[in-house]
């Protein structure tokens, strides 16, 4: 996965003349997969239950329109405009409402008895519908400046200096969990890894973070926004122009924030065990007393919850909300499980390949729009990376499991 | 159990299941079936395929949900809607099919539904690792492959992780599907060590088996089902081999058994 993720950039990057591996294009790019790797976190667990979610895109548009009515037109008339706590009653409007839909098809799966398949696709059809019901299909624009600030963009970054100080906490982090997984095996005489290989593991994780904060400091701002910025301060703009950075983006803060969240849920704790066992044999989760029905229903929540936030990120990042955002978004956020190494048969699928297949597919779609290729050869190659990326895991693993 | 408890109530039964029924559909799967079990016994299930043992034993382990008659632990009625209420019985089962997830490890297996967690509430797979390499060391020396998916074990190891899994929660009442059905000589030879370990601690245990052999090396008492209904029980030392597969083939009641509803005149 990763080897294919290296190999595309540097395809992309040899045939656009060195235009995909910059600071820029490569910022973008994070910005861009934020949206769906926060959707397919949730898709690995629905799919890992042997479920799919079909109406997540449907349901992010209509989320999408509901935070977008409350913030430019509800909140305004009982706060008044550009009031600190709109975003904040706006995201939990969206929040609540993710989980709430999320329940209501998780009630009709896991309750109910309806495939999922069935009961998403109807929801599919009904959210996209609800969505252009908000407004009778307006647009609803401009969106509220702290809320705009999740999608990204110059002011929606945090700058180099806490981009530093979140890569070496990240950093800090990863020595830290090292060295826990260690004690632990130590605490009841299990064999550990060689300390040599510990540190190697350590420390090349260290590297990529701060290579990655590195690149991220390297894009400055446009000079258009620097203009603003330096007259909004009263700073004389010198001759050269200023080089601020744009550091890690909001949005990407937000997807990484949710990756680990995800990654802890499915791998330590009890919810998650019940998630993996749920896919691997249903019958005997059910006979060592786990209540299936109601991990499925929390699954479809989670599910609601993370398309509230990816919808609340898609929104802030067009400034707008329209009834059509985040159309086909379900395709895209299954390829991206199914292509991180999420089995469709169930109970195998991990939340960091999730992420990563995400960012491959998004590699893809800017690397062919960076190389000016048409839109529908776009979808034409896509379409067939996907089919040929599960073919080639296929036969991975069935080599790898004989 | 206590050997007091052994001695003293020696007749209260420890489980008593009486006038069971469950239908599917058109058909009587258990009809009118009643059986009891006491503290240290081995009460062996036969019958044909399709004769309503596993469905009748399912019932106890809260698997199915019968149409009516009563369960009696302990001389109080239970209420057993579903697989956690029969564990809180201390009723272990080891079910024919294994029931085990099959993509994750041995440990979170045995642990699956009671998983250990440390003070922060996440699961402490390190002490549950532990736990099972004690429970499951215990019956399989050579086990090993304690981070391996169980997919990825052989029949025996596979057998293991289940038995082991009844055991580790101190079950005082274990059902046993077709233990063996999986295992060699070797292996069948240490699950009858095993049964005769824990009936000798007071557990009382049901066995279900095909194998008339086991049954008569291992039952304390036997019990013959026939569609759905009891043919018969009997001591095991009232009865012969010929005779109870009498029972099972004909439905034919012996001199030594006491005659149930599923009996031919």
């Amino acid at each position: 996965m990763v080897g294919a993720l290296l190999l595309i950039w540097a395809a992309f990057d040899v045939l656009s003349g060195g235009l995909f591996l910059t600071p820029r294009n490569l910022w973008n790019l994070s910005v861009q997969s934020s949206s769906v790797a926060i959707m397919a976190t949730g898709m690995v667990l629905v799919i890992v239950t042997r479920n799919i979610d079909l109406s997540i895109g449907s349901m992010l548009g209509f989320i999408g329109m509901i935070m977008g009515v409350t913030q430019a037109n509800l909140l305004p008339r009982l706060l008044g405009f550009e009031h600190p706590a709109t975003w904040l009653l706006t995201l939990a409007v969206g929040l609540l409402l993710g989980v709430f839909l999320g329940g209501i098809q998780g009630f009709l799966i896991a309750y109910l008895g309806i495939p999922s398949f069935i009961a998403t696709l109807g929801g599919l059809l009904v959210w996209r519908g609800a969505a252009w019901w908000v407004t009778s299909g307006q647009t609803v624009a401009p969106l509220d400046a702290t809320f705009k600030l999740m999608g990204g963009g110059p002011e929606g970054s945090i700058g180099a200096f806490w981009s530093w100080i979140v890569g070496l906490a990240a950093c800090a982090a990863v020595v830290a969990l090292l060295a826990h997984g260690r004690a632990q095996r130590q605490r009841f005489h299990f064999p550990v890894r060689p300390m040599a290989e510990e540190i190697s593991l350590g420390g090349a994780a260290c590297v990529i973070i701060l290579a990655a904060v590195a690149i991220a400091n390297a894009y400055p701002w446009p000079i258009g926004s620097v203009r603003r910025y330096a007259e909004a301060n009263h700073i004389a703009l010198p001759e050269g122009g200023l080089f601020i950075s744009h550091g890690i983006a909001i949005p990407v803060l937000i997807a990484i924030g949710v990756g680990v969240a995800m990654s802890f849920l499915a791998r330590r704790t009890r919810f998650g065990r019940y998630v993996y066992a749920i896919g691997g044999n249903p019958e005997a989760a059910e006979l060592a007393g786990v209540d299936t029905r109601w991990v499925i229903a929390k699954v479809f929540m989670l599910m609601g919850l993370l398309t509230a936030i990816a919808g609340a990120v898609s929104i802030a990042r067009l400034d707008a909300a329209t009834s059509s955002e985040g159309t086909l978004a379900e395709l895209l956020v299954i390829a991206a499980a199914v292509i991180g190494g999420t089995s469709l048969a169930g109970g195998v699928g991990t939340v960091p390949g999730a992420m990563l297949g995400a960012v491959l597919m998004q590699s893809l779609q800017s690397g062919m729009v960076l190389l000016g290729v048409d839109t529908p050869l776009q979808s034409i190659v896509v379409g067939v990376v996907l089919v040929a990326a599960v073919w080639l895991d296929t036969v991975y693993r069935r080599r790898s499991a004989s | 159990m206590t050997g007091q408890h052994e001695m003293g109530a020696a007749r209260i039964s420890l489980v008593e299941m009486r006038d069971i029924s469950l239908s599917f559909g058109g058909l009587r799967a258990v009809d009118g079936a009643s059986i009891d079990l006491y503290a240290g016994e081995v009460m062996a299930l036969v019958g044909h395929n399709g004769a309503g043992k596993s469905t009748l034993i399912k019932i106890l382990s809260g698997a199915l949900t019968r149409d009516s008659g009563t369960i009696i632990i302990r001389g109080e009625e239970a209420t057993i809607a579903n697989p956690r209420d029969a564990r809180t019985y201390g009723i272990e089962t080891i079910y024919q099919t294994l029931a085990l997830a099959d993509n994750v490890d041995a440990a979170a297996n045995l642990f699956l539904g009671r998983e250990l967690q440390t003070a922060w509430g996440t699961l402490d797979d390190v002490a549950m690792e532990a736990e099972a390499r004690k429970v499951i060391g215990r019956l399989n020396p050579h086990f090993q492959r304690f981070k391996d998916p169980v997919r990825a074990l052989s029949g025996g190891q596979r057998q293991s992780v289940a038995i082991a899994r009844a055991i580790l929660f101190k079950a005082q009442i274990l059902v046993m599907d077709e233990p063996t059905a999986a295992l060699g000589p070797q292996e069948t030879a240490q699950v009858g060590e095993l049964v005769r370990k824990l009936k000798a601690d007071g557990i009382g245990i049901f066995l279900i088996s095909h194998d008339i052999h086991d049954v008569f090396d291992l039952a304390d008492r036997i019990c013959v089902m026939k569609n759905g209904r009891i043919v018969g029980t009997a001591r095991i030392a009232d009865v012969t081999k010929d005779e109870v597969l009498g029972m099972i083939i004909l439905g034919k009641c012996p001199q030594g058994a006491i005659s149930g509803p599923g009996a031919t005149a």
